[in-house]
């Protein structure tokens, strides 16, 4: 029995708390760990969040709408794979971009028709083609390294604005997450895909167009893992087959850590991106106190789970509450003799 | 407050002076009821008047806030269904609880399936005594086939023979004949009189009141989840029960207006899905509502559903307003003005979890927008607008329609479709569900609908309902339209003959 679901809903919001979670870390942190609050640590974590937090936001969408999409980090490695071999051919970056831009969408696109013309899970058509993307990648670039991209494009991907901490990459992605919050929640094709993630059946009984919906969210997605393993490619100024190798499990554990419902049809865009920060700052405080990479994988894990079980305690918290205040209320006045 | 008991002895089972609040809704004030051994007890009341959650308190699923529930006139305390099980209260709620992946013989004896050696499930065990549930039901089930894709009259009959194997003293159905056409009722009370005979005590929901009167001896009457009356119904009319529900006098419940048809809306031609349906042609001119009857299983919905694009049909064609529609594609069927309000309102028409406004707009995402983005101010006034017009109960429109009544959800899948103000309009089974008072409404709207020049098809099980509203009765039997009957020609023994395929040709 879904018991007092909207007292639940009113009574405690996950997204709300995973936001003060992550103000709460900012705050010790400033505080108790050395070297977090300097200029120079802090567009380190903001820069190594971002490729997290671009791809959070297609993959709220698609999380939202019941679908997830596993390949995104080996979208990103191929793509700064082929920017890495292309430029070794001689190819002008501003054609390179493009190109490679074009070559997420249809790795997107693939993901998408599997899904929805087969009628495969996402979940087991983007693990495949996680594996399949990644060993392109290792074809065309082999074990190389390149790094020898344009200055100018290099300082754009690692550069700040002016003498602050903020890095430059930040605004184009803050113009995306406006994008992705008012599509989410302002648009008929927003709410369409909660809908769709709530009940598939109930959607298409409304006339909503579901394989058209999921096929423009696995495309979008590719499209912006593309995008950000050319950023990384440039971030770090290194274009490896292997570049973000193991980003879809933060993007995940990020996404589900800020309230997005796995079961699909619930959750907000800012929820997910508070997720987001919280992991990044929690990599980067980890990475200050010298914890190793390992051990950093193992808490992304244990997060992972954690954001899985957290909104569902939360909901019984708060229905179970809901209860108790109902139980101990003062008992309804007598109801007056029947008139019959 | 007491009730005396005919028979003199402890009832069977009892509700004292109990109240239940959700939040601010109190959905029972001070309610009591008795239940005597064999005897056929009815509860009545419009939607969300309180009756499943009396049953849910009888059943052990809410705890009342006040008032005791006695067995055999002890207090007793459920603290979970499981404990109510244990003393013999067997519940079949308003909302089938099958588990879809697992067959009709698991889901009968779910968690207490006859063992073998070692803790082994003896399946044929299993399967030779849900054979046996399905003979005493007088019904055709293949114990082995799996929840998923029964119908919903099947899936109630499934919820029936798992009652009857507990061999319940107290059985308590809620609406249990709503989804079930007149053999299948007929078949139901059989086994309801063998129960009652051998010394069951039953509790009865229905919003057919004729059924009410067929099967029942007492009736206590809730309303807005206080008792208004306990009484035999041994001298009572209709009129007299609907008045202890509504509080007043019922308008007609058939308020059909006569209206000169006009141009052909919906033509349907030689339509065929493989193995389904066949061959199906007709038309639906503005003005007109045509009643589409038959056995449960006659291809009715499959039908509606093709026309509307949820499934893709082999041959044949579909037109709205002279628009040919695309196959398989709901959207452009909506564009072009149909509209339908499907049977199973939990897997079809709504979604549980979301608002009741947020339901109403899903159907206008395509025309609550402003410059690209949801005009919220639109889509809360047309969802307003269209849940009061249905006189819709709930306490807020933010409210999830997972916590309305039956009934009321139902209202909310009508007024979700009438909102899109269709050329077109498909209802499947409209009214199931629904209080009489209400159902007057609903048919009071689809003739203004009519009147306004929608054309109507109206799928029903009910065949009062079907010979009171329609201009014209289709009939369909086995996948094949099989009779057309205008309404002077439309009796319950004509469109019967057609739908058993007695028709003579
Ligand atoms: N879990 C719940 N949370 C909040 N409100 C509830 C819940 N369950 C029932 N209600 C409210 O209690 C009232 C009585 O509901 P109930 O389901 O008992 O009505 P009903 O008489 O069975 O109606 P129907 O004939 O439509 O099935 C309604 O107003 C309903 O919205
Ligand atoms: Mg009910």
């Amino acid at each position: 029995m879904p018991e007092s679901v909207s007292l639940a809903n009113r009574a405690i919001r996950w997204d709300t708390v995973v936001g003060a979670l992550l103000i709460v870390l900012l705050l010790l942190s400033f505080s108790v760990v050395d070297g977090f609050g300097n200029a120079l640590n802090l567009s380190f974590l903001i820069g190594n969040t971002l490729p997290i937090a671009l791809v959070a936001l297609p993959m709220t969408l698609l999380v939202v709408s019941g679908e997830i999409d596993l390949s995104v980090a080996s979208t990103a490695g191929l793509s700064g794979a082929v920017m890495g071999a292309l430029w070794n051919q001689g190819m002008t970056i501003e054609a390179i971009i493009p190109v490679c831009l074009l070559l997420g969408l249809v790795c997107g696109l693939i993901n998408g028709l599997l899904v929805t013309r087969l009628g495969l899970p996402s979940l087991a058509v983007t693990i495949g083609t996680m594996a399949a993307y990644r060993g392109i990648a290792q074809i065309v670039l082999g074990s190389d390294a390149v790094t020898d991209f344009p200055t100018q494009y290099l300082d754009f991907a690692a550069g700040r604005i002016g003498d602050t901490f903020v890095p430059q990459a930040l605004l184009p992605f803050v113009v995306f997450l406006a994008i992705a919050v008012v599509a989410l929640h302002a648009t008929p094709f927003g709410r369409s895909l909660f809908a769709i993630g709530a009940n598939e059946e109930a959607a298409r009984f409304a006339g909503i167009r579901v394989k058209r919906q999921k096929l423009i969210l696995f495309t979008l997605t590719g499209l912006m893992a593309s995008l950000t393993g050319i950023f990384w490619a440039l971030h770090y100024a290194s274009a490896r087959y292997d570049n973000a190798t193991g980003l879809e499990l933060s993007v995940v554990a990020a996404v589900l850590l800020g309230g997005i419902d796995f079961d699909g049809g619930k959750g907000t865009l800012g929820g997910a991106i508070a997720g987001v920060f919280l992991l990044g700052a929690l990599q980067n405080v980890m990475s200050l106190q010298d914890v190793s990479a390992q051990s950093q994988i193992v808490v992304t894990g244990v997060l992972l789970v954690l954001s899985v079980l957290g909104p569902r305690v939360a909901r019984q918290i708060a229905v179970a509450r809901a209860g108790r205040r109902a139980a101990s209320a003062p008992p309804p006045g007598k109801t007056p003799a029947p008139a019959s | 407050m007491t009730h005396p008991s005919d028979t003199g002895q402890a009832p069977v089972l009892a509700l004292r002076d109990v109240s239940k609040s959700f939040g601010a809704v109190r959905a029972l004030r001070g309610v009591s009821l008795e239940l005597s051994a064999g005897e056929v007890h009815a509860l009545a009341g419009e939607n969300g008047a309180g009756k499943s959650t009396l049953i849910k308190a009888l059943a052990g699923v809410h705890r009342p806030d006040t008032g005791q529930v006695l067995l055999d006139g002890e207090p007793v305390v459920f603290h979970g269904p499981g404990d109510a099980r244990d003393a013999g209260i067997a519940v079949i709620y308003q909302e089938p609880t099958l588990f879809p992946d697992l067959s009709i013989a698991e889901n009968i004896f779910m968690g207490r399936q006859p063992r073998r050696a070692l803790g082994r499930i003896d399946h044929k065990a299993t399967h030779e005594a849900t054979a046996a549930l399905m003979r005493r039901l007088g019904v055709d089930l293949d114990p082995d086939r799996p929840a998923r894709g029964l119908s919903i009259a099947d899936q109630q009959i499934v919820e029936i023979a798992k009652a009857l194997s507990f061999d319940a003293r107290v059985l308590i159905m809620d609406e249990p004949t709503a989804a079930l056409t007149g053999s299948e009722v007929a078949r139901l009370f059989k086994v309801v009189r063998t129960l009652r005979d051998q010394g069951a005590a039953v509790l009865f929901i229905s919003h057919r009141l004729e059924e009410i009167f067929e099967i029942c001896r007492q009736v206590t009457t809730l309303r807005d989840g206080a008792w208004i009356a306990s009484e035999p119904l041994d001298g009572m009319t209709e009129d007299d029960l609907v008045r202890r529900m509504v509080g007043r006098d019922l308008a007609e419940l058939y308020p059909k207006q006569h209206v000169e048809p006009g141009e052909v809306a919906l033509s349907v031609r030689r339509l065929t899905r493989e193995g389904v349906f066949t061959d199906v042609s007709f038309e639906v001119r503005r003005g007109e509502i045509v009643g589409l009857a038959g056995l449960v299983g006659a291809g009715r919905t499959e039908v509606a559903r093709a026309v509307f694009g949820i499934d893709r049909w082999d041959a044949g064609e579909v037109e709205v307003a002279g628009r040919r529609l695309t196959n398989g594609a709901p959207s452009t069927a909506m564009a072009a003005g149909l509209a339908l309000v499907p049977e199973d309102r939990r897997a079809q028409g709504l979604v549980m979890d979301m608002s009741i406004e947020r339901n109403i707009g899903l159907t206008g995402l395509r025309t609550t927008v402003k410059a690209g983005l949801m005009d919220r101010g639109a889509e809360r006034s047309r969802s307003l607008d269209w849940a009061v017009r249905l006189q819709v109960k709930y306490a807020r429109i933010a409210d999830t329609v997972g916590t309305l009544s039956g009934g009321n959800q139902q209202k909310v899948v009508l007024a979700k479709w009438l909102a899109t103000g269709p050329r077109v309009l498909i209802v499947d089974e409209p009214t199931r569900g629904i209080d009489v008072g209400t159902k007057a409404e609903v048919h009071r709207l689809l003739s203004e609908l009519a009147a306004d020049g929608v054309a109507v098809l109206m799928i029903s099980s009910d065949l009062p309902e079907i010979l009171g509203m329609a201009d014209r009765v289709l009939v369909m039997h086995e996948g094949r339209l099989t009779a057309e009957i205008p309404r002077s020609d439309a009796t319950e023994e004509t469109v019967m003959a057609a739908a058993t395929g007695r028709a003579a040709a």
